[in-house]
């Protein structure tokens, strides 16, 4: 890596923090309650639309965990979720009715939050539909892991996306509010995941699971990436390069050992794959403001059609972390 | 006679307080030295907390700074306060903020009161240490180390260097041996006076005020000049990882720290609320005087570091992607690669998984399709047959299915048409079995009547470049794979000699040899082909010195061959 190159990054975080700056103007603070923030909280951001009915269990997940504040990004809502977020004691809100795809994918309005109130606090950005688990989620709070990331200095950590289904087509089961979602989507793909490294950022580029194995199977190379790297103890000038698929500057994207060693790491346990599908990529495929063309939700269209059924017989089925662990998805590496 | 603390705090104040107030509520003296990095309202605040108690006092504060002399200086202040204040105390035990008693106070009496005359602390010469962190062993004390090591990283390894550069040495005072081990000790208190009152002790002070970490080593050292009785061990359940970080303990701990029977534990996590709860209850102690023992924490902090830097052999993850050739263990279990056998034999696969009980799959590296194991469509870890998905990432497919697997052997069927791309990742991975019979890609094509000459002849010519190019990654000093080669024509000589060896190999405690052989295929008229294709001016050489035309008159083989003769 030539000093050019290192240049080139610098020059483009730059351009994401100035585009994050810039476009703070299109989030309008709905509830700010951010003054309520300690230097000591580990907070959560996410970007979201029309996910009312995913709220009530998404908050309890996280607040179970111990997260200190919720900063979220609505992006034109229609369903009430704005007005549950803005009556909810540890959320701060804002709103923007502006494109989603403009701010490329909601990163530019996240980027700028976390400059923001992200600085030097320990931040999980995830999608309304990711719940993370580490290890030892069920018997430590999440000031136990970034306490212990705070030990050994290390200020990023990665979290796969772990795609979770039901057995039998995914609006079989209607999926209540305040429902846990993995009791009805409580299937994975255990050992088909494909990793390679991206030489430009570092990072591990992952593809796999059930999209993959049902949807791409015969264009994998589109296949959804499923590395993440949603907690990273922030700082004002560190930048999500895509999605939260990988950071500028790329060192915060080495959170794998490269010398036969296993870094800690947990998962994000996906849970789109449920009774609300439908409906979402019925409304996506209009408005046309995702990814690549939405070809993600084209693709989800046709599988929904065709095969609704992702399930396998050698699907495993979802028990807790130290299972993940065993099947080598993610791993303690040095805490015990 | 009791036992009197001091204790070293600077973080979580409240917690060491809660800490001090057990041990003084217990009857036990203690010292309490605040760093003086702590703000002045966290150790107001601490002072309040534990205003009540007569035998709590605070000694004089230092700035510390880790692996520096300030440490040291901090313990010999709150020691002399300990001992000049409280005449009654026979042991002193060390311990820091973040420690928790695991065991009732009257035991830990009890158990010292049995031992008098004792010291528990750890004491080794560095030549018998192999925990020393950071490759600073002996140079610990025969260089100067003035500056800090977290804060000024640079100047330390500067100074190191050019120290070592210059040939530099400081001479050891005489009459003491360096001797090393845990920060954390209990002494007898005539041990501990004579350290403090040691005429010497302005000498000793110089020396090691500019040692590499002598809270390491300072006590550890000068107990050996005055005590009579060393038991060299730490009465304080502490464990480092492989950076020289201590492991913290967590609620989900509470049992195995229980089972451990130590006195004392560190470092608690502050926030562990259902350990502060349970350790903290003054229980009456047992009777028993058991002796500590930490075995199975040991083995849990053990197994930890191994994780973190052996990994788990063969598993390819987010937080575990080796480069090449620290894989450790390229691929997780041993697996068989057959070479060619499935065009010799009929049924090949169906045959050796009903001899080896292992899986048998055909060629999963197929141009077509994966031909996974029973022509199943999908397997272990939801690997599907999709050729695009295993073409994608070649190498990761079959980690996979060796992962998936493991505790069943796999075997599967390989040749030149297959996907090429793991030649060599399989050939340098000491998992891998291959066998191999050269030039057996001509009987199939032989076969294949249906094909026009023309066409045969340009086939045969690719395969037998692939097949060379294989066997010349297979022939080359790099390989770690158990390979064997037999051109056709050796092979079918005598082909149950071979594949007993590799029967033996994959299963060497099989119970019986197999009475059945396989079958194998048609050969008639074989020789006339490889006539035609060296007609056509297509050397077979990988098919080895097949017999000529005329020759030719072995109709026996197409019978089974018994193994038994």
């Amino acid at each position: 890596m030539g000093i050019w190159q290192r240049y080139r990054l610098r020059l483009r975080r730059r351009r994401w923090r100035v585009r994050a700056w810039y476009r703070r103007r299109e989030l309008t603070p709905v509830r700010d309650q951010t003054a309520q923030i300690r230097a000591d909280s580990v907070l959560l951001f996410a970007t979201l639309r029309n996910e009312r009915v995913r709220l009530p269990y998404f908050l309890r997940h996280y607040r179970n965990l111990g997260f200190g504040h919720f900063l979220f990004v609505d992006n034109g809502s229609t369903d009430g979720s704005l007005e549950y977020l803005s009556a909810q004691p540890d959320v701060s809100v804002w709103s923007t009715q502006q494109s989603y795809k403009a701010a490329r994918f909601g990163m530019d309005w996240i980027n700028g939050l976390l400059a923001r109130y992200g600085h030097e606090h320990w931040c999980l950005t995830v999608d309304i539909d990711e719940f993370f688990v580490y290890p030892f989620c069920d018997t430590r709070p999440i000031r136990a892991l970034t306490d212990w990331l705070d030990t050994y200095r290390i200020r990023s950590f990665s979290a796969m996306v772990l795609d979770m289904y039901p057995k039998g087509p995914v609006d079989a089961v209607p999926y209540r509010e305040g429902q846990d979602p993995f009791e009805i989507a409580c299937w994975f793909d255990s050992g088909n995941y494909m990793i390679s490294q991206n030489p430009r950022f570092l990072n591990l580029w992952i593809q796999g699971g059930p999209r993959a194995r049902t949807m791409f199977a015969d264009a994998p190379a589109k296949a959804p990436s499923l590395n993440k790297i949603p907690l990273v103890r922030w700082h004002r000038s560190y930048a999500y390069e895509s999605s939260t698929h990988m950071l500028l500057p790329r060192g915060l994207n080495l959170v794998f050992d490269d010398g036969g060693g296993e870094k800690a790491s947990g998962c994000l346990l996906h849970a789109k794959f449920l009774s609300t599908l439908p409906g979402k990529v019925a409304e996506e495929l209009v408005r046309n403001e995702h990814f690549a063309g939405g070809r993600e939700y084209r693709a989800y269209d046709a599988q929904l059609r065709s095969n609704p059924d992702l399930w396998t017989k050698w699907s495993e089925k979802y028990i807790n972390w130290r299972q993940l662990e065993i099947l080598g998805l993610m791993s303690k590496g040095n805490w015990a | 006679m009791s036992v009197g603390f001091i204790m070293l705090c600077h973080t979580a104040l409240d917690r060491a307080a809660q800490v001090a107030r057990h041990f003084s509520t217990a009857g036990c003296p203690v010292v309490i030295h605040v760093d003086r990095r702590a703000g002045p309202a966290a150790f107001d605040g601490m002072r309040a907390a534990l205003g009540d108690l007569r035998n709590v006092s605070f000694c004089a504060r230092f700035t510390c700074e880790w692996g520096t002399w300030s440490l040291t200086r901090a313990t010999i202040a709150a020691a002399t306060q300990l001992l000049d204040r409280h005449p009654d105390i026979g042991h002193v035990f060390l311990a820091s903020g973040s420690c928790l008693p695991l065991r009732p106070i009257d035991e830990l009496r009890a158990y010292l009161a049995a031992r008098p005359g004792t010291d528990f602390i750890e004491s080794v010469t560095t030549a018998d240490v192999g925990w020393t962190v950071g490759g600073l062993d002996e140079e610990r004390f025969t260089l100067s180390f003035p500056f800090a090591f977290r804060r000024q990283r640079r100047l330390f390894d500067a100074w190191v260097a050019v120290q070592r550069r210059l040939g530099y040495h400081r001479a050891v005072p005489k009459g003491i041996v360096p001797h090393l081990g845990s920060q954390w000790w209990c002494l007898t208190r005539s041990t501990l006076s004579a350290i403090l009152t040691d005429p010497r002790r302005p000498e000793f002070d110089r020396y090691f005020r500019r040692v590499w970490i002598p809270d390491e080593s300072y006590f550890q050292t000068l107990a050996r000049l005055h005590s009579p009785a060393i038991e060299s061990r730490s009465l304080t359940l502490s464990k480092f990882d492989y950076t020289g970080k201590p492991y913290s303990f967590y609620d989900d701990h509470l049992q195995v720290l229980r089972r451990s029977d130590c006195f004392v534990a560190r470092k608690i996590w502050p926030h562990a609320d259902r350990l502060y709860d349970a350790f903290l209850r003054t229980d009456p102690p047992r009777g028993e005087l058991v002796e500590p023992n930490p075995a199975k924490i040991d083995r849990l902090f053990a197994k930890a570091g191994e994780r973190r830097t052996l990994g788990r052999p063969g598993l390819y993850m987010q937080s575990r992607f080796p480069r090449q050739d620290r894989e450790n263990g390229k691929t997780a279990a041993p697996y068989s690669v057959f070479h060619g056998f499935g065009d010799v034999f009929e049924n090949f696969d169906a045959w050796l998984s009903k001899v080896t009980g292992g899986r048998v799959h055909g060629h999963i590296f197929g141009p077509d399709r994966v031909e996974l194991a029973g022509g199943e469509r999908i397997f272990n870890g939801a690997l599907t047959d999709s050729v695009a998905l295993r073409d994608h990432n070649p190498r990761m497919f079959l980690t996979n299915l060796i992962w998936n697997t493991r505790g069943e052997r796999q075997c599967f069927m390989f040749g030149p048409r297959d996907n090429q791309s793991c030649n060599w990742f399989m050939a340098t991975d000491p998992n891998a079995q291959i066998s191999v019979v050269t030039g057996a890609w001509a009987l199939t094509l032989h076969r294949n009547a249906a094909m026009p000459f023309e066409k045969v002849r340009a086939e045969a010519a690719r395969l037998q470049r692939i097949e060379t190019e294989h066997l010349s990654i297979l022939r080359s000093m790099y390989v770690k794979a158990r390979v064997r080669i037999w051109t056709l024509a050796e092979f079918v000589e005598n082909p149950m000699e071979p594949i007993q060896t590799i029967l033996d190999e994959i299963s060497p405690r099989a119970p019986r040899r197999p009475s059945e052989a396989p079958r194998m295929r048609d050969f008639a008229g074989f020789s006339q082909f490889l006539q035609k294709l060296k007609n056509q001016g297509m050397q077979p050489v990988l098919v080895g010195d097949f017999p000529a035309p005329s020759e030719e008159a072995r109709p026996a083989q197409r019978q089974r061959p018994y193994m038994v003769r």
